[in-house]
């Protein structure tokens, strides 16, 4: 399965699909050691967005968020590549000097489409994310 | 979006990795805001300078970039006085870190004058008609509202990138469609001085990120509409506004609501003052003009300050004017330059800031957790000497 969107930042890569429902603040929402969600009271709080396809809506708070991406880059604890339904500028920024393919505006509601453990491989050349059907949409990853 | 085929070569590494990003930050950014091509620009000011602000993850990635900026560019400021920062407690460790930012930016030819206030400096930088790359959210007010050119407002990242590229994506404030004012602001009373950072604290919380038109009963000095734009920056997101009589005049308008400001709700950012005893005075934010500075040093001739006063403006002003700073110190004031009480780590050692502008009011209770007051200059001088 193919679905097109918007290249935002370079490159390919491929990893487990990881899905905050609600916007990212990286300064203060993410640790840029570890790659740990920090914000209070988020789902998925303690979880680490390390080598994961991080699927969020956008970027929120402070633009120093984009230094963050790059810090987790340079840790190694950065995700893999990004999915946003609208990039802004920090997380667009972020990821482009962090060399972290992004994509954006996929052609379907990526939040239906992919579940959290989904492998994919996101095109950030071609503004494309590819998964293999068997791979895409399972609601139990009991493999992870 | 169109590039030509320059940009093209640039885009695809031609001129190195570092060319290479900062062209993929413009173009993403055009295609974000759906820009039709990149526009040259007269020069960059670039946030992301306090070490307090950017931090390690900051100081990486300057110092990772090579490359030559294109047009004039200078610096936000810093989170620190760079010659007087051990007077002021700064740890050796933070100027050290702070220095490193500063001489990494340097290294790209970005000069290093740490200021919110780059118009002050060269008149080269801006003139109206001009586009800009500039990141302070009161500068690039100023520079919109006040002199007449057109930026956006600018994160670190694409204003250094505009700065080494020497263009910028053609949107937003960049365009006539969107310097058009939506909302009018009818004020009563007549202001002056720091009424208009009370008046910007209120309106820009209104505004928005809309353009404002203001309707006044007085004509407000550069330093007034200075003081006016700061403010709606950081209380909103202002980063155009016009005031009716007064040039540069909106080539057209599309009033969508019109509001009342009353005189009795500006003097209620007044009356904040005295929910807390302050322990820290600082005026100059946006950095003081001569003509701020001038009225400070007349105001504090022959008094002694009893409480910490902090006065701050830029190296170059300090620089060009050592009988002002002179005076103003004889008293006992301190005439801080490349920072402010709102990026400097130093304000959080304070319980309650005074301050005489909607800007800070707007910051420091965030930025610091210190509680802050607000007064006029006058009632500002009179609190550190009566103590």
């Amino acid at each position: 399965m193919i679905v097109q969107g918007h290249a935002v930042s370079k490159g390919v890569a491929t990893g487990r699909i990881l899905i905050s429902e609600t916007p990212i603040s990286f300064l203060g929402g993410i640790d840029p050691k570890t790659g740990e969600i920090m914000e209070k009271n988020h789902p998925k709080n303690g979880v680490s967005i390390s080598d994961r396809v991080f699927l969020f809506p956008n970027g929120k708070g402070s633009t120093v968020g984009s230094y963050v991406i790059y810090s987790l880059k340079k840790n190694n604890s950065a995700p893999s590549a990004m999915i946003n339904l609208a990039s802004e500028t920090i997380v667009a920024v972020g990821a482009i000097i962090s060399d972290i393919p992004l994509v954006d505006r996929l052609e379907r509601d990526p939040f239906t489409l992919f579940r959290d453990g989904d492998y994919v491989e996101v095109d950030g050349t071609r503004g494309r994310v590819v998964c293999n059907e068997d791979d895409c949409g399972v609601t139990d990853h009991r493999s992870l | 979006m169109h590039l030509t085929p320059s940009e093209e070569l640039l885009l695809d590494g031609e001129d190195g990795y570092v060319a290479q990003k900062a062209m993929e930050i413009l173009t993403t950014l055009g295609d974000i805001y759906d820009a039709d091509r990149l526009i040259p620009i007269r020069s960059a000011q670039i946030a992301g300078v306090s070490y307090k602000t950017i931090g390690d993850a900051g100081l990486e990635w300057i110092s990772d970039l090579a490359g030559t900026v294109k047009v004039p560019s200078i610096l936000n400021p810093a989170g620190m006085d760079r010659l007087r920062w051990e007077e002021l407690g700064i740890s050796e460790e933070f100027a050290e870190k702070q220095e490193q930012i500063i001489h990494a930016y340097e290294r790209l030819g970005v000069a290093a004058w740490c200021t919110c206030t780059p118009y002050y400096l060269r008149d080269d930088l801006s003139r109206a008609g001009d586009h800009l790359a500039w990141s302070e959210s009161s500068a690039v007010s100023y520079a919109n509202s006040i002199m007449g050119s057109r930026t956006n407002r600018e994160g670190g990242p694409s204003a250094l990138a505009a700065a080494l590229i020497g263009k910028t994506p053609n949107y937003g404030y960049h365009l006539d469609e969107n310097r058009i004012p939506t909302i009018e602001i009818h004020v009563e009373g007549r202001l002056s001085g720091t009424d208009y950072g009370a008046l910007g604290y209120l309106a820009g919380a209104i505004a928005g990120d809309r353009v404002p038109l203001f309707q006044l009963e007085s004509v407000p000095s550069n330093d007034e509409r200075k003081a006016l734009g700061a403010a709606m920056a950081a209380s909103g997101a202002v980063a155009l506004y016009y005031v009716k009589g007064v040039p540069p005049h909106p080539v057209a308008c599309d009033i969508r609501e019109r509001i009342t400001i009353e005189h009795r709700e500006i003097a209620e950012v007044y009356a904040h003052t005295g929910r807390c005893d302050p322990d820290i005075i600082a005026l100059g934010c946006p950095h003081c003009s001569v003509a701020e500075l001038t009225e400070l040093r007349d105001l504090l001739r022959d008094k002694t300050v009893e409480t910490e006063f902090w006065v701050c403006t830029s190296r170059k002003l300090r620089d060009q004017h050592p009988n002002l700073v002179a005076g103003i110190e004889s008293s006992g004031a301190k005439v801080i330059c490349d920072t402010c009480m709102v990026v400097s780590p130093i304000c959080e050692r304070y319980g309650c800031m005074m301050v005489s502008s909607g800007k800070a009011l707007a910051y420091v209770p965030h930025m610091c957790g210190v509680d802050a007051v607000f007064g006029s200059v006058e009632e500002c001088v009179r609190a550190a000497v009566s103590r």
